[in-house]
């Protein structure tokens, strides 16, 4: 036997220690028995909530189209509206935001300044900003409008600084040879590499700003939501399940279209 | 005619990547810039149009001193500077056009350059240069559809159409296969000599650049510790620039390039068109 089919070869472990990684191993089962051993389980309301559960989704069907047919028109309408307003104002305000947040595009100050505003903007989900626009400016679709655009900001921003961050820089750097100035070469260098990327994103955040829009109308800020929780108060659970039918349907029609979209510009 | 003095450049890192650089190139000399990886060829390049700044020195492009020059001066100047690129740097989701376009954005405005409007002799230029290099019936191709061959050739154009007094070329045969590597050089050298133009070659292949450039200077760790014609380069003076290694075939084979050569040429021709047939 010779030295060199003795030596013995095992992937290095990721964390060094053996003390400190079996430590980090028991203290997560641990934990995790500890919690599933005290949670509250009650079987036997459990067991009594299921029929309840039956008898309650049963009378979803079958769903109502008609009866209310104008409410839940009017409604969509609005939530549509609320939708595309928010989102075509979210992401030009996003824009800015997103290309100072870019680290190898912005000075440092600049950086931390759009970064301070991304975080900020995503730190109140969509609806604690719906009731702080409902206080400040009224029941109704202006103050979904405002929750919806701050949110789309944070969110688009994030992701377009992020995708600016990740660009091919030698395509960049041939652009900048060229002696091109700032905002051609953010036009023929930038912008083609993040475009296909940000179209996607663009659906996704409008697919998201249409699902909020259901949420906000139950705290006033207009949209199906108001509807929906119209129709729940008063125990028209066929009307709800028809606006659920409907809310599902735009969504998957909004997510078979991104798919084409985005193949189409690729 | 180029001029460095004293360039240096000391990254934040500490490297030092040129040290004391003093360099001149006359008006329409090729000249090849070889040595080792991490010689500073990228580097010395890089700080003629400052796509890096360089420490301390300065950079004269005929009268200009380009090194303290202010934003929109720079952008002035590096119009007059093409620049070629290693993995060919073509916008990869841009038409060819419009790559080739895109040397002409330092003299056209920022709205006629976003709605692609760019003046007929931009266009007419971009489809002269197409043409030269063979590649006119790919005008709207995208980009990433090409060879590397074809892109490196659109990249080439890309430069020409800055109408430049000097080419700066970083590597431009590194991704590309022999054969196409000779065809890309040749075209670079045909052009230069066309146009009048100086270049810059930044090339770790010591037999191309014995076989197209006039002048060779060779850099190790950030100095010229080489400068003067392809015949010169000896045994000894490869060991200078890259260390110890049995030169004798690399120098062998530079002799029988001669005899070589005519065949490589007969090749070029037959796939790219003739100097005189494009004018």
């Amino acid at each position: 036997m010779n030295q060199a089919s003795q030596r013995r070869w095992q992937r290095p472990p990721f964390i060094e220690s053996s003390l400190l990684r079996w430590g980090l191993i028991t203290g997560g089962v641990l934990f995790l028995v500890v919690s599933i051993g005290t949670m509250e389980v009650n079987w036997e309301r459990v067991a009594a909530g299921l029929p309840r559960a039956e008898r309650f989704l049963s009378s979803f069907f079958p769903p109502d189209f008609t009866s209310k047919s104008s409410a839940i028109w009017d409604g969509i309408v609005e939530s549509l509206w609320m939708t595309v307003v928010s989102t075509v104002i979210g992401i030009l305000l996003s824009i800015p935001v997103g290309l100072g947040a870019a680290r190898n595009l912005s000075p440092r100050y600049v950086y931390l300044v759009s970064r301070g505003i991304l975080a900020l903007s995503r730190t109140f989900p969509e609806i604690i900003i719906a009731l702080f626009a409902v206080k400040l400016f009224g029941f109704g679709p202006f103050a979904g409008i405002i929750a919806l655009s701050i949110g789309s900001i944070g969110f688009y921003g994030k992701l377009l600084a992020e995708d600016i961050e990740d660009m091919d820089p030698v395509q960049a750097e041939s652009v900048k040879a060229t002696g091109a100035s700032w905002f051609q070469w953010l036009n023929y260098a930038v912008q083609p590499q993040v475009m296909p990327r940000m179209i996607g994103l663009a659906m996704y955040r409008f697919d998201i700003n249409f699902r909020e829009s259901a949420v906000l109308g139950i705290v006033g800020a207009g949209g199906i939501g108001a509807t929906l929780l119209t129709s729940f108060d008063r125990y028209e659970f066929s009307t709800s399940a028809a606006i659920l039918l409907i809310i599902i349907g735009i969504v998957m029609a909004v997510e078979y279209s991104s798919g084409y979209i985005r193949k189409w510009i690729q | 005619m180029l001029r460095l003095q004293n360039l240096t450049k000391q990254y934040k890192t500490g490297d030092i990547a040129l040290k004391d650089i003093n360099l001149e190139v006359p008006d329409s000399q090729v000249m090849a810039l070889i040595g080792p990886s991490g010689a500073g060829k990228s580097t010395l390049i890089r700080c003629v149009n400052r796509l890096v700044e360089p420490t301390s020195g300065s950079v004269h492009l005929n009268d200009v001193e380009v090194s303290s020059l202010g934003q929109n001066q720079l952008r002035k100047a590096r119009r007059r500077m093409g620049m070629i690129f290693q993995e060919y740097a073509l916008v990869e989701r841009l038409s060819v056009m419009e790559n080739v376009l895109s040397g002409r954005l330092g003299y056209v405005s920022f709205w006629r350059s976003y709605f692609r409007k760019f003046p007929q002799s931009d266009i007419d230029e971009a489809f002269r240069l197409l043409e030269r290099v063979g590649l006119d019936h790919m005008a709207d191709k995208r980009a990433d559809e090409l060879s590397g061959g074809q892109r490196q050739r659109v990249g080439i154009c890309r430069a020409l159409i800055q109408d430049p007094e000097l080419l700066l070329i970083d590597e431009p045969t590194a991704s590309l296969d022999p054969k196409t590597s000779r065809q890309i050089m040749r075209l670079i050298c045909e052009l230069c000599q066309e146009r009048k133009l100086s270049a810059i070659i930044n090339i770790h292949d010591v037999l191309l650049a014995q076989m197209f450039a006039k002048r060779i200077v060779g850099l190790q760790l950030g100095e010229v510790v080489y400068d003067g014609p392809p015949g010169d380069l000896t045994a000894d003076v490869l060991t200078t620039i890259y260390g110890e290694e049995d030169w004798e075939a690399t120098i062998e084979a530079t002799k029988d390039l001669d005899e070589d050569e005519a065949d490589v040429i007969a090749a070029a021709e037959k796939v790219l068109p003739k100097p005189d047939a494009a004018s």
